[in-house]
């Protein structure tokens, strides 16, 4: 195994930089990082819109040779509280874990815990 | 007296409070059996059927439509449009259908192609139903993206879902896991594959499409 298949490239992605975007920069972002071998964790993640559109991004970008797809867990939208309902805030989704398809594999997965690895031999780009 | 006829009043009811024509969609990830409930349901109804099935995942990979297919119960009745879409993943390897399934690699590409087309046909699909019957693997972790995002959106949408808990015959099979995973939504536990409990998921289906529900604008 060469050295540069062992570089991984993990970027943790604040809720500051995912709201400063549109939906359709969001997903610019993500399939451009993924493509080049990034394993994305965003600390607040995809509207289920938003997941259903990088969904159907992400098929018409599949290249057999190079990029099959995202490998994506996350959770559902956090209810708004009583108080936060009153203030007129929305529902907000939870972190998201995107990677290429390639090189992230999700083991398990419940409502507290993500487990996935690494499938060794496809580092970042 | 003719009106108050159990079944007439029923239908009154239905007619003033309900649905009496629906767009059903049959969704899921690929291999947990939507046409094989596709074609249960067909046959059932109408005693016709939807399409092929087979061990190889995305058989199906264009949406087909059956309309005017009507369930009944003791009761009542409802009228509906099934489309059978293609299974919705967020990842195709054409080397998975050659490794795996022993497809040819030209075989291979054209069904991965084929496959990504019809993911894409679901989620635009989404938009055209006025419910949809989710099918899971029972015996399958229930935690997977593909339902969180599918069930996101037709929350978002305000669109009832009736959550199929396929494959009950199988040994390993919990659809407890699956009642316990997404409590919000109905789940009915089936084999489409034996029939068993079909009956309960056709009066689920009528009392749970057939209700009045204004769909949330985006």
């Amino acid at each position: 195994m060469t050295k540069k298949d062992l570089d991984i490239a993990f970027n943790l992605i604040s809720r500051q930089k995912i709201n400063g975007l549109t939906s359709e920069e969001k997903l610019n972002f993500i399939i451009k990082e993924v493509k080049n071998g990034k394993i994305l964790v965003l600390e607040q993640g995809l509207t289920p819109v938003e997941q259903a559109g990088l969904i159907e991004r992400t098929m018409k970008e599949i290249e057999n040779d190079t990029f099959i797809g995202v490998e994506m867990e996350g959770y559902g939208e956090d209810a708004p509280s009583f108080i936060q309902k009153i203030f007129g805030m929305a529902k907000r989704p939870r972190m998201t874990l995107i990677g290429p398809a390639n090189l992230l594999k999700m083991i398990k997965k419940d409502s507290d815990m993500i487990q996935t690895k690494i499938i060794s031999g496809s580092g970042a780009r | 007296m003719g009106i108050f006829r159990k079944g007439r009043l029923s239908a009154i009811i239905q007619k003033i409070f309900g649905k009496k024509h629906a767009k059903i969609g049959i969704y899921g990830p690929p291999n947990v059996g939507k046409t094989t409930l596709a074609n249960r349901i067909l046959r059932d109804w109408t005693g016709d059927i939807m399409g092929s099935v087979s061990e190889i995942p995305h058989e199906t990979r264009r949406a087909k439509w059956k309309k005017d297919v009507r369930v009944e119960n003791d009761a009542s009745s409802l009228l509906m449009d099934i489309v059978d879409t293609p299974g919705i993943s967020t990842k195709v390897d054409f080397k998975e259908f050659m490794n795996t399934w022993g497809l040819t690699k030209e075989e291979a590409k054209i069904r991965a192609k084929e496959a990504t087309e019809g993911v894409i046909e679901s989620i635009k699909s989404l938009e055209n139903v006025d419910g949809v019957l989710l099918v899971m693997d029972s015996t399958q972790d229930p935690f997977t993206q593909v339902n969180v995002t599918i069930l996101g959106n037709l929350e978002a949408r305000n669109l009832p879902v009736l959550i199929a808990a396929n494959k009950i015959d199988m040994e390993d099979s919990s659809p407890a896991t699956l009642k316990s995973a997404f409590p919000q939504h109905p789940v009915v536990p089936i084999s489409a594959l034996t029939g068993y409990n079909s009956d309960t998921l056709y009066s689920t289906m009528i009392k749970h499409f057939g209700k009045r529900r204004k769909k949330k604008w985006r």
